[in-house]
């Protein structure tokens, strides 16, 4: 086992690789010079080259990025052109708020799905499954920002129930939480129907009731885990679904996250900060995944981890 | 003096209300097994074996099944008009069950013995230190080496064959008075087809049970079985002695398949099957089932159906050519 993390890890460095130089590359060719960002259009073009010096800037771009890869190692990812603060300090400032955020969002998410899913099942073509299946089928479908604008509308302004934006208290957490958990509710809901359904017709079914279990043993010990394989395959590839939609969330509900930081990032120019973001998030798959895939030979005793 | 039965199902009548229409699966079966006793049931694929089986344990998937009919009589109680929750302490404890499919039988995620020791701790109220080392005497009991290891396998370490003797123990575990075996050996191969009836037929005697042997193979019934049922198409069309019926089958069904028994020496060219098959359900022919496929069809056999003929010493034959007179609508 922990050979097989190992492995997998070693393996995760040219992946992590690839994306820290394409990020690399695709912020050298966009238009615009962060010197210039940083003093102004109107600067004086001895102060911009000034500044380049200072950032590296006009060493040979195999020297900047050899650079930048040597202090990644070491955890510095450099300092923010426009806070001039260090980009790991300010990305492990902002990333609790999205874990929090994807964290509660992915647990509601996975036990409402759940629950749907094998009621919807056990109770085939009941209004229960033909209700939920209309409401979940709606939820994959609706976009996000849609959501969490009809969201704001309907429990913000005016049920006045919860606050629409910022992130004071736990009651703020509530609103983004659940947008971004319906859509991945939603797909869980369906493929844990979908996979129970197949489930509960093997052979091995009719053996645990011809053994006299109760239904409930029936169904939550010996169709459950063999239902929830593929499940964790679908919560494994929801996994960047819930980091990209938490970065949209994060923006229309204004939560200080990662999410936020990224586009504000963006949108000024502050490549270190970008490419620590894209490194620390490409980091954070890698894990994600593992985890997923190590969950997997838990569940099922013929997978084999090597 | 009549040996009392352990078993006596009454006019069975099972239906499966499907989307195509109302499917007779089993058609006013009767047939009763004495205790201790191994009866035989025999008929090919599609004939209603696994349905009346199922409907003993009731574990007919309803919708779309429906028993429409009978009585199914165990020690003496009707078995369909006992509660899930008095069924549930019959299943697997006083009558358990194995089935065709070895491989997928077992529950993949579970190891082989605790889904055994899972039986014995619902029904015998054994603490699960105690139902471990049950189950590993039964897995000792029905050769399996190395039982104590073994416990801790899953089902994809094992073969087939290894299977379903795992199967067996689980049955068996907690003593059961019937054994319904459902094509036990179907999907094994020859030689180990063998051990496993053997090792069936030695587990009988010293558990004390009785067996209901369901097999479209006349062969095992040969080696295990001292009564026979032959089922066709829903219907009982033969009962007998496993002596008589070899020795002198009596419906033309049964004929067919005596001569259909491969045999391992001095057998030349093909094997006698009969030809055409089981009639689909929705679509039985008039008059007598096995009139389309029967050598000895006569006039009548296409206008009416035959009665099930009570001739004595336990046999009994559904043919007008043995003089079955014609059922009554
Ligand atoms: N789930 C089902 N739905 C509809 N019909 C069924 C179902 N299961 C069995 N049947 C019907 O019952 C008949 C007998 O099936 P079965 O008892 O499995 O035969 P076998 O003798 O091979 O065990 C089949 O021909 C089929 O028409
Ligand atoms: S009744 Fe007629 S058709 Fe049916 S088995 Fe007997 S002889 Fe054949
Ligand atoms: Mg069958």
């Amino acid at each position: 086992m922990i050979d097989y993390i190992i492995r997998r890890l070693i393996f995760a460095v040219p992946v992590l690789l690839g994306v820290s130089l394409i990020t690399f590359i695709l912020l050298n060719v966009v238009p615009g010079d962060p010197a210039v960002e940083m003093l102004g259009k109107h600067a004086d073009p001895d102060a911009v080259q000034k500044i380049r010096n200072q950032l590296g800037l006009n060493d040979p771009l195999y020297v900047q990025f050899g650079r930048f890869l040597w202090n990644a190692c070491r955890g510095d990812l450099g300092r923010s052109f426009k806070t001039g603060q260090p980009v790991t300090k300010m990305i492990l400032d902002t990333f609790p708020t999205t874990v929090k955020l994807a964290l509660s969002s992915a647990f509601v998410a996975v036990a409402v799905g759940l629950t749907v899913g094998v009621i919807s099942a056990v109770k085939q073509y009941s209004f229960f499954d033909h209700a939920s299946m209309i409401v979940a089928l709606a939820g994959i479908s609706a976009p996000i920002f849609w959501v969490a604008v009809v969201a704001q509308l309907i429990f913000g302004l005016h049920l006045k129930w919860l606050p629409i934006s910022g992130y004071s208290t736990p009651k703020h957490m509530i609103l983004p939480a659940i947008v971004l958990g319906i859509r991945f509710a939603a797909s869980i809901a369906r493929y844990t129907r979908s996979t129970f359904l197949d489930v509960i017709r093997q052979d091995y079914i009719r053996t645990a009731r011809a053994k006299g279990l109760a239904e409930r043993a029936v169904i939550f010990v010996h169709a459950l885990k063999n239902a929830l394989i593929p499940v964790v395959t679908v919560i494994g590839m929801q996994i960047s679904g819930l980091l990209t939609g938490s970065f949209l969330t994060e923006t229309i509900f204004a939560i200080p996250g990662l999410g936020r930081l990224s586009i504000w990032a963006l949108s000024n120019r502050d490549f270190p900060l970008v490419q620590g973001i894209v490194l620390f998030t490409a980091v954070i798959f890698v894990i994600g995944n593992l985890i997923v895939d190590i969950s997997y030979a838990f569940l099922d005793p013929r997978v084999r981890l090597h | 003096m009549e040996e009392k039965s352990l078993l006596e199902v009454k006019d069975l009548t099972v239906k499966f209300f499907t989307d195509d229409g109302v499917v007779t699966a089993v058609d006013r079966v009767s047939f009763d097994i004495k205790r201790g006793e191994t009866l035989g049931m025999v008929g090919e694929s599609g004939c209603g074996k696994s349905v009346t089986s199922l409907a003993i344990m009731r574990l007919l998937p309803s919708p779309p099944a429906r028993i429409t009919s009978g009585k199914i009589l165990f020690e003496g109680e009707d078995l369909l008009q006992k509660s899930e929750a008095e069924m549930r302490r019959i299943r697997g404890n006083r009558i358990s069950m194995i089935f065709q499919e070895p491989m997928t039988s077992l529950n993949p995620v579970f190891t082989v013995g605790r889904q055994i020791s899972e039986a014995i701790m619902l029904h015998q109220k054994l603490s699960g230190k105690e139902a471990v080392e049950r189950a590993v005497e039964m897995l000792r009991l029905v050769g399996i080496p190395n039982p104590e290891k073994r416990y801790h396998e899953y089902p994809h370490q094992m073969s087939g064959g290894m299977r379903q003797r795992v199967m067996i123990a689980m049955a068996l575990s907690c003593n059961p008075k019937l054994l319904i075996a459902d094509e036990p050996t179907t999907a094994l191969d020859v030689t180990i087809q063998a051990q496993i009836l053997d090792l069936m037929n030695r587990l009988k005697d010293r558990v004390g049970m009785s067996v209901l042997l369901i097999t479209h193979d006349l062969g095992v019934v040969a080696e295990t079985a001292r009564r026979v049922v032959v089922m066709y198409a829903g219907q009982v069309v033969e009962e007998a002695s496993c002596e008589d019926l070899f020795e002198n089958p009596l419906h033309p069904y049964t004929a067919g398949l005596l001569k259909s028994i491969p045999r391992l020496e001095g057998e030349k060219g093909r094997l006698n099957v009969i030809e055409g098959s089981v009639p689909n359900p929705l679509n039985l022919p008039p008059g007598c089932r096995f009139n389309p496929r029967c050598p000895e069809a006569a006039d009548i056999c296409r206008k009416k159906s035959p009665a099930l003929l009570e001739m004595g010493n336990g046999r009994r034959v559904r043919c007008f050519s043995r003089g079955s007179p014609p059922e009554e609508v």
